[in-house]
Order: structure tokens, then C-alpha cells, then sequence
């Protein structure tokens, strides 16, 4: 009896020792290795994954997606409200916020950013240089006409029209706001002494080798659990995921789908698949005599056996795509059947289209690897497979990586891959972006019923309408067939199984204040 | 010798200016620009003709050319249209950690390879003869990525020995006086920064050492063998000489002459081509630099690099030839 009393102590005390335990832990230095390193460290400047990993743990945002979602959720900006018209936008801004030069966080530090971002006689705007601002905002200044600080803590966004998209685009991280004292103490040298409000502040930066953050211990959101974070360069895949082997990086993204299996079975290592905000996608060129029958992209889109090539060159770390946008994204369309793989319908379709034979054509793969796509090249040797075995002799054509962009762009390829990592978690910013008459000129599909949905679509703000609008644009998509939609990548990202709090986003960079050690 | 070396460095700026011209040809003859770059899957038309027009891409070749060398006067190689900072910081902050690798690779290089060419040759048809060569032949062939790797698996996952990539351990402090690590440490008498720094230097000086070791070792080897056979090598054997003397004062002095050559030549293009030793060991040097940059069409810091990486390379040869006068006297430049 005493004994069984002393066993069950001893459990309880293991229990709650485990519980007090499980409180995270404060301290500890995470170090991050990715493939390349930031081109510059003020948000509004660059276009960059790299860049952004970094700046979205100096900044924030006014709103912000909540982890692991696209939905958005207060941040610098505790509420808002719009007006009936949709035209005028107010937002309540969070008190007693400091940026990390101790100046305040306040309504003219907002009106400040979004001045010089879209003012082009501003002092400190940089001509043709905000790129994610003319293209997420319809130019400079685009779609906001005014920004009138209020009072001290309530500003006002004065729109020129109706924009659906307004509230996901504040979210996302180029257009996180800095201190306008920094910008002004440095000028055109901000980029590399940048200045937040964000859980942790900039200390070094040693170019192409790593930048180094600490922790800001007066967090709005509190104090993060880590004290330090270091950003390494890491460019080569095999050498990255060596160095999370021997332990000298605690995270580490951009791996190999060779690799993948190995780090499951490495002990002391976990993998995290960052849910897919992206689409691989096979696009078909209607310049190309055969493509501009619907029957022949339809063959192709038969003729391809996605799961394949999925199990095969993203280690099964996809989803089969149907639609041009993922799953996950609300608005997508999952009464769409899809187009399975069956060669028999695919020859049957290229039959009746007069292509009984198949043809001859160009497959353009990608040089480089891409957020969406692990393997470009070995994916399109197996489509290339795979349209051979209904006729179609497909030529592998590559370029380095700009030369390929520029002529793909100009229509130059018969058929190419390539894909598209969203911005904003909306639906536009994946069919309109896309596949709209003004955004298609590399595969020239040109649909007058698609634009006009998209365009209905930009318009309204109530999520119901624009939801029946978007599944009408998948199935108008469907029907046209202008590509061939691969899959949507969750891209693996190998973390030591000591790391808790990690949630991997689909934006592509995450808040790394709630991480810890265990 | 002073007059012939003001000659050679006169003739550097029309060298220099030729290579500025050919690479600012090529450059913008390939397809793709930084715009298209900058942009990646995000560039409308309009945007890309935006950025073109202001980064002066729409300019002519030549007017593009001339803007360059206006600047170069000054010694101003421009700023990257991709990120911003002046190339000469760039180069600046990139060269010293090159010359550190390529400094500790050749040095392995010269100190293996050229005993074992010795040896060998001396020792022709022998055992070790046959096996250092066939080593050296593995060690010309061996993809430096692969070599790489595998040293990095071998000696930093599997062994845990060495670090395996980047200059320094994080958590490692060093102050930067002029970003050659060991210097640095060296002036501030930071222990446990320099040992740091050769713990993450030994495995990329391997890889970047393995080919040239070879190389000189191949070298050496065939040219003490062509010395050894000539009449004043038996002479001085018949004298008496004892075999020692007669390899390293009569043989190796005179076999040295190609080797330097070598020597010069493998330093020069390490300096300038280290890409893919630099790139497996996440090494910031300028060859990463100018890689980088020709495939981001960043056009300022391509012409910058190379421009630097030739003023190296015609440098060095000019070291080499005055090197020759010192070794041979018979060889005079006045």
C-alpha cells in the first residue's frame, strides 16, 4: 500500500513537473538557415521571401494574418470599421506601442508610411522602387486617395473606389510600418538599419552570410521566448540540411524533396509542411496552332498523371491541383470535378480535334527550383513521358532563370511550367492575377466571361457574393482549359524536435515570437 | 626591372578597359534584364518598362557604357539595382574573405603538391610515384560540389570535428578590422575567434586546394623529371654530390619555373572562381558575389567584380614574371 502511495506521488510529481515544464521556456538563440540571403530589410522595397522571413519579425503590419491562416486579425491597429459606401476606412490604433527607437507608434507614423509609399513628390519616396504597393494598390497613389490621422490613435483611409481586397493587402508584410524617424534619420540607406515595432529588433547585418536580431523585450504582444535569432545563407540544399543534421541550424527550409525521408527518420528532427498558398501549374501558349482547340488542352490536362509526379518530385508533399487556387483558400470551388488521369479520353479528345497522331512542341521547364515547384526540370521530363504515350513529342526547352521569365512573358514557349506563391490569401490575387485577359499574355487566353466575373468580383465586399462569383470563374476556367493546374506544394520545412511554437504560415513567413526551446 | 614594371602597369588600363567592354557587351546581350529579375513572377508589362526606364536599361549600349566609365574615373563602380549598395562595399566587404580561402587553400596546395611532385619524380615508376599520381588524377576530376559535401558529411555529421560551413560559429564575436578573419584575431587577440576561424577554414581549403594540388603536383613532377635527365644534373652527380644537394639546389630550382607559373595561374583563378566551393560552404566571398549577380543581371556589380577579378589576375601575372628574374637569374627585365 505505501509503496503503491509512493508510486503514485512520484507520478504526480512527474506529472506536474511536467506541466511546469511544458510553460515555454525563455532564452536561447534560434538559428535560421535558408537558401540565399535578404536583398534588403525595408519592407516596402523588396519582393523577396528572404527579405520578408527577416522583416516580418522587425515589423508589423496594421492587421495580420492569424498563424498558420490568411485570415486577418487585429495587429498596430486594435479595430476598424468601414463606411456603408466601402470608401472610408477607420482604423482604432493599439496605445502605448514604441518603435524600437523609442519614438512613438501613432496615427502620423501611419499616415507617414503610406505617404511616402504613394505620394510620388513625398521626400522620402523612392520613384518605381515600391514595387508591392503600385501592384497590390492599382499604382501610386492608387486606390487611397487620403490618409488622415484622426487624432493621435484613429486613421482614416479615404478610397477611391470600392476595393475588396483592401483589408487582406494591409496584412501583408511589405507594407509594415516603420518608424518615420528612422527613414528620415537614414534616408536611402534605411534598408540596411531598419526600424519596427515588430518582437524583435535588428542588431547586424554581414552580408551573404547572416543577419542577426534580438528580442524586444517590450513587446505589445509580449516579451517573445527567444533572445536572439540568426539568419543564415546557407545556398546549397545538401549543405543546409547537413548543417541541420550536425545540429549548427535549428530550422531550415528549401529542402530537397530527396531529403525529406531521410529527416523523418533522422532522431531529434521533425518536418513542418508550410500549408500551400501556390499553384504549379503547365500552361498551354493558344499562340501555337493546336492549343487554340479547348479538345487538345483538355487532352493534355487528361493525358497527366498529377499524382505521379506529386509521389514522385515533391515526396508526396502536394496536393493534386483542380482548380488554379489551393483548397485551403476560401471561394475555391470543390464541386469541380477535375480532370483525371485517362491517356484513352486524352487520345480520344486529340482524335476529334484532328490531332490523331499527336504533334510535335516545346516544353519549357524552369532552371531554378521554385517556392512551388521543388524539381522543375525531372517534372517536365515526366510530363514530357507522359504526352508521348498519347502522340504528343514534347522537346524539353530551358533557359537560366531571367531569360526564361522574359520570353515566357512575351509568349515565346508552346508550353511551359511555372507557378505562383500568393500575396494576400484573396481569390484575386490567384484567378484575376493569373488568368484575367490583362495578366495572360504568356499563354494568350483570352476569356471576355472570365474578365467580367473578376471584375464584378473586385467590387463587392460581401464574402457570400463574391464567393458564388469566384466558383463561377473555376468553372468558366474548367470548361476553357487554358493550363494544366499540377499542385498546390507544401513545402517542407525540418526543424529540431526541440523547437515548439513553430506554425509554419501559407504566406510563406511567420511571427517567430511564440517559438521556444524545449 | 622598374622601368618594365611601370611598363606593365601602364599597360593595365587599356587591359582593364578592353575586359569592361567585352563583359558590359555580353552582359547585355544575354536575354533578361533586372527588371525582369526584380519583378520574378510578379512583373506586368507595364511595371518592367516602369523599372526599366529607371534603373537606364532603355538606354543605348553605349551611352550605358559611357555612364559606367564616367563613374569608374572616380573610382565609383556604382550601386546594385538590386539591392542598393554601392558595389564598392560589395567588393569590399566580399574580397577579404576570398583571399583568406584561396591564401590557406594554396598554401595546402603548394605544401602537398609540390613535395609529392618531388618524390614522385625521383622516385619515378615507384610504388609512391604511381599512387600520388593516380590521387592527383582523382583529385583533377572530382566535382568540387561533391568533394564538398562529402567532407562536410564525413567530418561535420557524421564525426562532429569540424564546423560545417561559414566563417565563424554563431555566438562567436570578432571584431572586423579587415575582415580576414584570422588578422582580425590576430589583432585583437581574440584566442577563440581564431581558432573558430581555422576550424571553419580547413574543409573549404580542401575542396578549393584539392584541384590545384593536383595540378602542381602533375606539374612538378613532369618538370624535375625533364630536369633530371639533362647533362648538368649527371655532372654534378659524378661530382660527388650527395643526391639531396643535387635534387633541391641543381634540379628543383631549375623545375620551379613552370611550377610558379602554375602556381600564379590556379591562385589568380581561385580568387576569381571559387564559386561552388563558396557556394557548398555558405562562403562569402566574390566569386558567390559575381555569380549571384550574373544570374540577377545585376549589371553594376558584374562589371564590378570582374573588373576587380582581372586587376587581380593581370597583377598576379606580373608577380609571377618578376618572381622568374629572382629564381633564374638568366632571366633579366632591364
Amino acid at each position: 500500500m505505501t509503496k503503491r502511495i509512493i508510486a503514485l506521488t512520484m507520478l504526480l510529481v512527474v506529472v506536474v513537473a511536467g506541466l511546469v515544464f511544458a510553460e515555454p521556456n525563455n532564452g536561447g538563440t534560434l538559428v535560421y538557415g535558408r537558401g540565399g540571403d535578404s536583398v534588403g530589410l525595408d519592407p516596402i522595397l523588396v519582393t523577396d521571401g528572404e527579405s520578408y522571413k527577416v522583416t516580418q519579425q522587425v515589423f508589423d503590419t496594421l492587421v495580420e494574418y492569424k498563424p498558420g491562416t490568411t485570415a486577418v486579425v487585429p495587429s498596430l491597429a486594435s479595430s476598424w470599421s468601414v463606411s456603408d459606401d466601402g470608401l472610408i476606412w477607420t482604423f482604432r490604433l493599439r496605445k502605448g506601442v514604441k518603435f524600437h527607437d523609442g519614438t512613438a507608434f501613432n496615427a502620423a507614423a501611419v499616415k507617414f508610411n503610406f505617404d511616402r509609399w504613394r505620394l510620388v513628390d513625398h521626400p522620402y519616396h523612392q520613384a518605381n522602387k515600391f514595387i508591392y504597393y503600385g501592384y497590390m494598390f492599382n499604382g501610386t497613389p492608387g486606390v487611397i486617395k487620403d490618409v488622415v490621422a484622426i487624432d493621435d490613435y484613429t486613421v482614416q483611409f479615404v478610397l477611391t473606389q470600392k476595393f475588396a481586397t483592401f483589408l487582406s493587402n494591409l496584412a501583408m508584410v511589405p507594407f509594415a510600418i516603420s518608424s518615420p524617424d528612422a527613414i528620415q534619420k537614414w534616408g536611402d540607406d534605411y534598408f540596411t538599419h531598419p526600424v519596427g515595432t515588430g518582437p524583435f529588433k535588428f542588431v547586424e547585418w554581414v552580408k551573404s552570410d547572416r543577419i542577426t536580431l534580438e528580442r524586444n523585450d517590450d513587446y505589445w504582444d509580449g516579451k517573445p521566448y527567444l533572445e536572439k535569432i540568426v539568419f543564415r545563407s546557407i545556398p546549397d540544399n545538401g549543405a543546409r540540411f547537413m548543417e541541420l543534421q550536425a545540429g549548427t541550424v535549428d530550422i531550415i527550409d528549401g529542402i530537397s524533396p530527396n531529403d525529406v525521408e531521410i529527416l523523418e527518420k533522422t532522431k531529434g528532427l521533425k518536418l513542418s509542411p508550410r500549408p500551400a498558398m501556390n499553384v504549379a501549374y503547365f500552361a498551354m501558349n493558344q499562340r501555337f496552332e493546336p492549343f487554340k482547340d479547348p479538345k487538345v488542352r483538355q487532352a493534355i490536362n487528361y493525358a497527366i498523371d498529377k499524382q505521379t509526379i506529386i509521389d514522385a518530385f515533391f515526396a508526396g508533399l502536394a496536393v493534386s491541383a483542380k482548380n488554379p487556387m489551393p483548397p485551403s483558400m476560401w471561394g475555391y470551388n470543390d464541386s469541380i470535378p477535375g480532370y483525371e488521369y485517362d491517356p484513352a479520353k486524352a487520345k480520344k479528345l486529340l482524335a476529334e480535334a484532328g490531332y490523331p497522331e499527336g504533334f510535335k512542341m516545346e516544353l519549357w521547364a524552369m532552371p531554378v527550383p521554385r517556392p512551388y515547384m521543388p524539381q522543375p526540370k525531372l517534372i517536365a521530363q515526366a510530363i514530357q513521358q507522359f504526352l508521348a504515350e498519347v502522340g504528343i513529342e514534347a522537346e524539353i526547352v530551358s533557359y537560366d532563370w531571367a531569360t526564361y521569365l522574359s520570353k515566357v512573358r512575351e509568349g515565346e514557349a508552346d508550353s511551359y511550367l511555372l507557378g505562383w506563391q500568393g500575396d494576400n490569401g484573396d481569390p484575386d490575387n490567384f484567378l484575376y492575377t493569373l488568368l484575367d485577359k490583362t495578366n495572360s499574355n504568356g499563354f494568350a487566353y483570352q476569356s471576355e466571361e472570365l474578365h467580367e466575373v473578376l471584375i464584378e468580383a473586385q467590387k463587392v465586399f460581401d464574402q457570400d457574393v463574391r464567393t458564388e462569383l469566384y466558383q463561377k470563374a473555376q468553372e468558366i476556367i474548367f470548361e476553357d482549359a487554358p493550363w494544366v493546374n499540377l499542385a498546390h506544394y507544401t513545402a517542407p520545412i525540418g526543424l529540431k524536435d526541440k523547437i515548439e511554437g513553430f506554425i509554419p504560415s501559407p504566406t510563406g513567413t511567420e511571427k517567430l515570437n511564440k517559438v521556444w526551446f524545449k | 626591372m622598374l622601368a618594365y614594371m611601370s611598363k606593365r602597369v601602364v599597360f593595365l588600363v587599356p587591359i582593364l578597359i578592353g575586359v569592361s567592354f567585352l563583359v558590359f557587351l555580353m552582359i547585355h546581350l544575354v536575354p533578361g534584364d533586372p527588371a525582369v529579375m526584380m519583378l520574378g513572377e510578379r512583373g506586368t508589362p507595364e511595371m518592367l518598362e516602369q523599372l526599366r526606364v529607371d534603373l537606364g536599361l532603355n538606354d543605348s549600349i553605349l551611352t550605358q557604357y559611357y555612364r559606367f566609365l564616367k563613374k569608374l574615373i572616380h573610382f565609383d563602380l556604382g550601386r546594385s539595382v538590386i539591392s542598393n549598395v554601392p558595389v564598392n562595399k560589395e567588393i569590399g566587404d566580399r574580397f577579404p574573405a576570398t583571399l583568406e580561402l584561396t591564401i590557406f587553400g594554396m598554401f595546402l596546395a603548394v605544401i602537398i603538391g609540390i613535395p609529392a611532385g618531388i618524390l614522385a619524380a625521383t622516385k619515378q615508376n615507384s610504388l609512391f610515384d604511381n599512387a600520388s599520381m593516380v590521387v592527383a588524377l582523382f583529385g583533377v576530376s572530382m566535382p568540387v560540389f561533391w568533394l564538398g559535401l562529402m567532407l562536410i558529411w564525413l567530418f561535420s555529421v557524421k564525426l562532429g570535428w569540424l564546423p560545417p560551413s561559414a566563417r565563424l560559429t554563431v555566438g562567436v564575436d570578432l571584431l572586423s578590422i579587415t575582415n580576414i578573419h584570422i588578422l582580425d584575431s590576430l589583432l585583437t587577440g581574440n584566442l577563440r575567434a581564431l581558432f573558430d576561424t581555422f576550424g571553419h577554414l580547413i574543409l573549404p581549403a580542401v575542396a578549393l586546394g584539392s584541384i590545384p594540388m593536383a595540378i602542381i603536383a602533375r606539374m612538378t613532377r613532369s618538370s624535375m623529371l625533364e630536369v633530371m635527365r639533362q647533362d648538368y644534373i649527371r655532372t654534378a652527380y659524378a661530382k660527388g654530390l650527395n643526391s639531396r644537394i643535387v635534387i633541391y639546389k641543381h634540379g628543383f630550382r631549375n623545375a620551379l619555373i613552370p611550377v610558379i607559373t602554375v602556381v600564379g595561374l590556379q591562385f589568380g583563378s581561385l580568387l576569381g572562381g571559387a564559386v561552388l566551393t563558396e557556394t557548398i560552404f555558405s562562403w562569402p566571398g566574390i566569386g558567390k558575389l559575381s555569380y549571384d549577380a550574373i544570374m540577377a543581371r545585376d549589371f553594376p556589380v558584374v562589371q564590378g567584380s570582374v573588373l576587380v577579378i582581372a586587376l587581380i589576375f593581370v597583377l598576379i601575372n606580373l608577380i609571377v614574371d618578376l618572381t622568374y628574374s629572382i629564381i633564374d637569374p638568366r632571366i633579366s627585365y632591364s
